[in-house]
């Protein structure tokens, strides 16, 4: 009975410094934020139905290829990564699945205001003009414009769901490294150094350093959580992203599954031992007793 | 020299070279224990268990491990964790191991604390046992700093920096510990040597003396009663085992042990399989950057009251600026345990604290101080956190001050000989 009073204090004390030092202390240093919004709502939503056939026209005549490839129809980017890094700061994304990995409200938001869509507000304006280039309309409805060029960038998508990698290269390879899976990032370093300020980090582990929780509010606002942060909002759908966070724990933390799995054979190990030793110590106790 | 015979077995012929028989005995089977203990008595072993998955898994581990500043963090991160057949596995036992102790030589500290096991006597048990936790908190500063993460770097950076406080010598001193200007490879190398080297030989040297200078003076009990151990021996081996007061090392004592150790291990390979982040703090899966200082920088959970202490001062008084304060404070806490023994002005009593009231009161406020101090420690020390740190800092001081008062009012009072209920 004392043992037992004994062992409750132990538990006590142990479990008041363990609730201070990691969930509550956490919670001071790490204030809560709120969860993604897949919607973009901050974006508005546009009303329009796009036509993808028209919005094909419309993405040709508004010199979206003048930056930007779209090899699974054929069109290669204009300039080799090298040469992309030099003019822009950051190689243009290819937009073959474009239409399939981001939000289509984000899209269009995107195609009229980069800097707004990218919450990049603070690091670009006039006298330093963000890489891709506002769409001012053809002339005619610049929503509607917009709306069709969308449509048309979804009507392209890939149909078949995407690999976890392919999402994770599309979306986020421009900028960061993945060294553990040998995948490097297609801009120059010394130029992304220039664009970014700093050196994308190297995502290889990123998954055990921040966790997934706090990646999917970073991804999806990188100012909540990081006020200032140079890393635009990337826009993905929640599918997208979730796929993006697969990807980076599937290199990061590699070893989980077998992690887990041996972690339930080593603790029913130790509970037999345990059973045992304790049938052992009241057998020899029993003398002395 | 003893006649040598023919032997009749190999156990004899060893015994005639070796006195194995006569060592077993000394060690195990007539190593006497009081009975009347409970489970906290089971932590040393529980200790001498983690210590040694410390020194496996280390040795596993340094195998692939690279001191360079270059390559450190992903010979960790990719090659253990990846690459190697159950590296991670290594790597976690190393990691939850190390902070693990860290708990159980707590609990074992206050264990000796309450039943008065560091005096009359015991002062050697004591003074190695504080020798200990200083060396144990030398080797996880420098295993900290290994994987060369973010924390690794600046924990590095802050530490070595806080003997540039130390009068005149303090800037002299910080570049010699760093073997650098600033915070670099050699001092990477320097700390892998300490790691792996001399801290685990000192490490090794001071169980020996702790475990020999529990011999003389015997453990102690949970009555802290004094025991005639040659007169209770012999109760036993006469067999009156359940008359006598005392139990043999081997078998009786380590059957309860393996019992408790069995628990222990349960909760260990929990703690490493599912729930390990509080021993390997996800920032230092971030390589070192030095221009890029991370939000927050706290040491690890068991050094974060000595911690808040060094930071409690946090403005000037008199003219002292709040650092040199600080620094101060920060001395005093880490030796003032080691004084224990002598700061107890009761010494020709031993009692466990629920019989020494004033001391039960001192005993229960020095740990909730204490954990206070722990978690403050960590917490962002701005607003009202610095004060209750500063407050917390305060009492931590005055309760060692009133110490010596306290017991030396214990030992005067005459009621029930000595102060002692």
């Amino acid at each position: 009975m004392r043992e037992l009073k004994i062992l409750a204090v132990v538990i006590f004390f142990t479990a008041v410094v363990y609730w201070g030092v990691e969930p509550f202390a956490h919670s001071q240093m790490h204030p809560h934020v709120a969860p993604a919004d897949f919607a973009f709502k901050d974006l508005g939503v546009s009303a329009k139905k796009g036509d993808a056939a028209k919005g094909a026209e419309t993405f040709l005549n508004a010199g979206c290829i003048g930056c930007h490839g779209v090899s699974s129809q054929g069109m290669a980017a204009p300039m080799d990564n090298a040469s992309a890094s030099a003019s822009f700061g950051v190689v243009p994304p290819d937009l073959s699945t474009a239409g399939a990995i981001y939000d289509k409200n984000f899209l269009a938001a995107l195609i009229k205001d980069p800097t707004k869509a990218l919450k990049v507000e603070h690091k670009f304006n006039e006298s330093r003009p963000h890489p891709m280039i506002a769409f001012f309309g053809l002339g005619g409805d610049i929503d509607q414009e917009v709306a069709d060029i969308v449509a048309y960038l979804q009507s392209i998508a890939p149909v078949a769901p995407m690999d976890d990698k392919q999402v994770y290269a599309d979306a986020c390879q421009r900028c960061h490294d993945m060294k553990y899976d040998k995948l490097m990032s297609t801009t120059d370093k010394a130029a992304l150094m220039a664009y970014m300020g700093t050196v994308p980090p190297d995502l290889s582990i990123m998954i055990r350093a921040k966790g997934a929780e706090y990646l999917s509010t970073f991804i999806n606002n990188p100012q909540k959580q990081l006020a200032g942060t140079s890393m635009p909002r990337v826009g993905l759908t929640e599918k997208a992203q979730s796929q993006v966070i697969a990807y980076m724990e599937k290199v990061g933390d590699r070893k989980k599954a077998e992690r887990e799995d041996l972690g339930y054979k080593l603790i029913g190990y130790m509970v037999l031992f345990t059973l045992l030793a304790y049938a052992w110590k009241v057998k020899i106790w029993r003398e002395v007793h | 020299m003893a006649e040598i015979k023919k032997a009749t077995g190999f156990i004899d012929w060893l015994d005639q070279r070796l006195a194995v028989n006569k060592f077993i005995k000394v060690m195990m089977t007539e190593y006497w224990i009081p009975k009347n203990i409970n489970f906290l008595w089971a932590m040393g072993v529980v200790l001498m268990v983690l210590f040694m998955i410390l020194i496996v898994s280390g040795i596993f581990l340094l195998m692939y491990y690279k001191p360079d500043i270059k390559l450190a963090f992903d010979s960790v991160n990719y090659t253990i964790m990846q690459e190697v057949e159950y590296g991670w596995l290594w790597r976690h036992m190393h990691g939850v191991a190390a902070s693990a102790i860290f708990l159980v030589i707590y609990i074992h500290m206050f264990t000796g604390i309450y039943y008065g096991s560091y005096k009359k006597g015991r002062e050697i048990i004591w003074l190695t046992g504080m020798a200990l936790f200083g060396m144990f908190s030398a080797e996880a500063f420098s295993g900290y700093m290994l994987p060369w993460g973010q924390m690794s770097y600046w924990a590095a950076q802050v530490i070595t920096n806080l003997f540039g406080g130390i009068p005149f010598i303090g800037e002299s001193l910080v570049i010699w510990i760093r073997g650098d200007f600033l915070v670099a490879d050699a001092t990477l190398t320097r700390f892998f040597m300490l790691h792996v080297l001399l801290l685990p030989l000192v490490i090794l040297l001071l169980i020996a003396v702790h475990f020999y200078s529990l011999r003389i003076p015997h453990v102690n009990n949970q009555e802290a009663e004094e025991l005639d151990f040659d007169v209770e021996a012999k109760k036993y081996l006469d067999g009156k085992k359940v008359e006598s007061k005392v139990v043999p090392f081997w078998p009786v004592f380590l059957s309860k042990d393996f019992f408790v150790v069995g628990v222990a291990l349960t909760i260990f390979f929990y703690l490493v399989c599912f729930h390990f982040n509080f021993a390997m703090d996800p920032i230092n899966f971030e390589p070192a950057n030095n221009m890029k200082t991370p939000a927050h920088i706290y040491p690890e959970w068991y050094f974060l009251w000595s911690y808040e202490v060094l930071r409690g001062f946090f403005f000037d008084i008199g003219g002292v600026a709040a650092m040199d304060i600080g620094l101060a404070a920060f001395g005093f806490a880490n030796v003032i345990f080691m004084l224990l023994p002598f700061l107890d002005r009761n010494t020709e009593h031993t009692a466990p604290a629920h019989k020494r009231p004033l001391f039960f009161v001192w005993f229960w406020l020095l740990l909730i101080d204490m954990i206070v101090l722990t978690v403050y420690g960590k917490l962002p020390p701005t607003g009202n956190n610095a004060w209750v740190g500063f407050g917390a800092t305060i009492t931590f001081l005055v309760l060692f001050i009133l110490l010596p008062i306290i017991t030396k009012m214990e030992a005067n009072c005459k009621c029930n000989t000595g102060g002692c209920k």
